[in-house]
């Protein structure tokens, strides 16, 4: 599964400002933490500030706030605002052979496992994931192990 | 299908006893007087009112092989909020043996208040006690409630992939 990097802007920012709930954070943070374009980033976290997920706040010590519900957001809900990831439809001849329509059917099969596999996910758990291979690397790190974040 | 007899009702296997949880949640095996209680829950969520299916669910995990099936039910008073039903599998196509849970329901009225949670938490204590270290469970893709809770305990894709096919019809003047 290969997401356009809208989408992945999206899921970063999102889940890096609701893993700070209250907290302002600025685009510029989240841009160098994930070595991204500023310029692109400023344009998905508009998007999401227009479907109602994150607020902001200029001037200084303004940035992005996450305002949705993390219990309840799912993935899919945010990638939906950036992409369509269904099947591209088969060639318009191969749609009329049988090959066409055996291989479109194996990919449709493909893609309803990956969305059922996004709507299942919500921010909440993917932030436990997080905490969780945090955790694992903390008690696997060698002691002189730089702190995380 | 004749009705539990209540002098069949478990008192809990060993290692499956009550678990009080948050807000006077208590979670212990299912009773015989439950029953009706778990079908209403399920009609509930499936919208599918199951009562021969429960009962012969009852009889074979909930009064026999109870060091390796469990029934537990969430009650809150005298209300069950909710049902959770496994069993530890034994090399299927395989796999060492690990927990299945195949059934678990929450009330809807009673959701989102940690129930499921308990649920779920008191069956990976009995699995663990069973002497099994995985746990797995199967659920629809469209079942998002369901596989959202799972997701939210941190259960992730198994190494499966389930297949079906549909039956073709007979032949004509096959036995």
């Amino acid at each position: 599964m290969k997401l356009q990097t809208s989408t992945l802007l999206a899921l970063y920012s999102i889940v890096e400002a609701a893993s700070q709930p209250g907290k302002q954070i600025s685009a510029a943070e989240i841009a160098q933490r994930y070595g991204v374009s500023a310029h692109h980033l400023a344009k998905v976290l508009r998007e999401l500030g227009r479907a109602g997920l994150v607020d902001s706040a200029r001037g200084a010590g303004g940035g992005y706030r996450f305002c949705g519900n993390a219990r309840r957001l799912t993935l899919m809900d945010v990638i939906d605002r950036f992409e369509d990831i269904g099947a591209r439809p088969p060639e318009p001849g191969a749609a009329q052979t049988d090959v066409g329509l055996a291989i479109a059917r194996v990919l449709s099969e493909i893609d309803e496992i990956a969305k059922a596999t996004f709507r299942s996910i919500t921010i909440d758990t993917l932030l436990k994931l997080v905490e969780r291979a945090r955790q694992s690397q903390a008690a696997t790190a060698p002691v002189t192990r730089e702190a995380g974040r | 299908m004749p009705k539990p007899d209540s002098r069949a009702t478990p008192s809990g296997p060993p290692g499956v006893g009550e678990r009080r949880v948050g807000a006077g949640v208590r979670v212990r095996p299912i009773e015989a007087g439950d029953l009706s209680q778990v079908i209403s829950i399920d009609a509930e969520a499936s919208g599918i009112e199951k009562v021969d299916y429960w009962y012969e669910l009852f009889h074979r995990y909930g009064t026999r092989g109870r060091q390796q099936r469990f029934f537990l039910v969430a009650e809150s008073g005298a209300v069950v909020e909710g049902f959770i039903i496994g069993e530890v599998r034994d090399w299927e196509f395989g796999s060492p043996p690990c927990g299945w849970v195949f059934g678990i329901a929450v009330r809807r009225s009673a959701r989102l208040g940690g129930t499921g949670t308990a649920l779920f938490d008191a069956i990976l204590e009995s699995f663990r006690r069973a002497g099994v270290h995985k746990v797995r469970t199967l659920t629809t893709r469209d079942n998002s409630v369901v596989l959202s809770f799972f997701r939210s305990q941190g259960m992730m894709a198994a190494p499966f992939i389930p297949l079906e096919l549909d039956l073709p019809a007979a032949k004509e003047g096959a036995n």
